[in-house]
């Protein structure tokens, strides 16, 4: 108990102080995940657009792939990626193995069914009329599908939220096509994982407190959302 | 300009219970009334003139003066011409003023105009002083002379109402009769409008059009058909045997 309480102490005292070795490492997080959910936030947006505009042919394999796609498992983007991006993966010549361009593609395939797949959920069960009011008024099939995602804005700005919160505390994809290394890909999922093996907790549970704090960040933030939403209705 | 408008032998199904068929023709200058009972196919019939859906077979051909206008199911610009103001128009969660100007936006009008026509627009429905308040706060009556307000100010050559003023108060009810009265009197353009209300159409149409169970039983000038219509079905309809 007393090593619990002293590793907590201690972990405080290097959030309290803003380690260098610590605040680099949250940096590091926020960029990489932040680029990975912009990024996976135009292509996510971009595909829920493309299946509300209108009904086509296998309109609804491509929304059963994504769902799927949203439960992939971290490891196996990270699997997937690092084959592609090996030396001698079809991708290998662009170098990007174990670099933080490397962990920004595994996290945009992560985040990117899960934003194309909750917008597109939520704009399916916007109600019909604003589109159909829409196109009385003289819009176009994709100017009405903006309308109904701009009417749907919370429901997709939570989309978001949840997209950089199942990467922000994922180790599995980065671990693999990052490699860890220290001050270039190490993130705070990576760092807490080898702290913990290493035996040395003070680290690893101050980026632990940090993700959690992060967590409960995002959380209250969704929670607006759905509120406002709730609101509109 | 819209001048008339021909339905030649639309077919629409639904399902094996409900199918359209019917052939009409509508000029403009006069306000025509749809009437029947519930089911009637009265909103689909609307919905296909008004080119917000295609009929399974069939032509809508669009006029100006003899000419006729091409492929208007496909031809956006003249789309952006018929107005269709829905039973439920959804309303948009911004402000009056924005669910006003999104069609003046879609037509890429500039900023001073749009400004302008909203303005004027808010003044024909009396809702001027809610101009910067949420739509969405709206009361009934309200959100259903925005709706209007939102057709009108894209100054329309046809304009179709389902049921305008369907669950709305006396008053509220009043204030868009007056308007489209107004429109049909003043602009002489082409008017067509759904009601249930046997009141309604009686006080507003110059020419009415009767269906049942997707078929234009009889269409004649407002006058003779209140009077006495010729049809069996129209006679029941007016005395209130069948609604």
């Amino acid at each position: 108990m007393d090593f619990i309480l002293s590793s907590f102490a201690k972990a405080l005292n290097l959030i309290v102080s803003l380690d260098q070795e610590l605040v680099e490492i949250v940096f590091l997080s926020f960029r990489v995940s932040g680029l990975a959910v912009a990024i996976s936030a135009f292509l996510g947006l971009a595909i829920a657009l493309s299946l509300s505009i209108r009904d086509f042919t296998g309109k609804n394999i491509i929304v059963t792939v994504n769902n799927t796609l949203m439960g992939l498992p971290p490891v196996v983007a990270g699997l997937f990626l690092y084959l592609m991006l090996s030396r001698s993966g079809p991708l290998g010549f662009m170098k990007l193995l174990y670099t933080p361009a490397a962990m920004i593609a595994a996290q945009s395939i992560l985040a990117t069914p899960i934003i194309a797949g909750l917008s597109y959920a939520a704009v399916a069960s916007a109600d019909s009329s604003i589109k159909f009011t829409a196109i009385t008024l003289g819009a176009t099939p994709f100017q009405a599908a903006i309308k109904t995602m701009k009417q749907v804005r919370y429901s997709i700005l939570a989309s978001v939220l949840a997209g950089f919160g199942r990467i922000v505390a994922e180790v599995g994809a980065v671990l693999i096509v990052g490699g860890n290394i220290a001050g270039y890909t190490r993130v705070m999922t990576t760092a807490i994982a080898l702290e913990a093996d290493k035996g040395d907790f003070e680290l690893a549970v101050a980026l632990g407190m940090v993700l959690l704090l992060i967590s409960f960040a995002l959380n209250g933030l969704l929670f607006y959302f759905q509120r406002k939403k709730i609101n509109q209705l | 300009m819209i001048e008339k408008i021909e339905a030649h032998n639309i077919i629409k199904r639904y399902n094996s219970r409900f199918e359209l068929e019917c052939s009409l023709r509508i000029q403009k200058g006069l306000l025509y009334v749809i009437v029947g009972p519930n089911g009637s196919g009265k909103s689909t019939l609307l919905r296909i003139i008004s080119l917000n859906d295609k009929p399974d077979s069939g032509t809508v051909n669009y006029y100006n003066g003899e000419s006729l206008l091409p492929d208007p199911f496909n031809n956006m610009s003249l789309r952006r011409k018929s107005i269709l103001v829905p039973t439920r128009a959804a309303i948009f969660n911004e402000t009056v003023h924005d669910n006003i100007a999104y069609g003046l936006k879609l037509r890429k009008v500039d900023k001073k105009e749009i400004r302008e026509r909203v303005i004027q627009a808010l003044h024909m429905v009396g809702l001027v002083e809610k101009e910067n308040d949420q739509a969405d706060h709206l009361s009934a009556g309200e959100a259903q002379r925005l709706a209007l307000a939102r057709a009108l100010v894209l100054e329309p050559s046809a304009l179709f109402l389902d049921e305008p003023t369907a669950s709305l108060d006396p008053d509220n009810a009043g204030i868009i009769e007056d308007i489209i009265s107004l429109r049909v009197k003043n602009q002489g353009k082409i008017t067509v409008m759904v009601t249930h209300n046997f009141n309604q159409a009686k006080a507003l149409a110059d020419s009415v059009i009767f269906m049942y169970r997707g078929r234009i039983i009889e269409m004649s000038d407002a006058a003779s058909f209140f009077k006495g219509p010729t049809t069996e079905l129209a006679q029941k309809f007016v005395f209130g045997e069948i609604y």
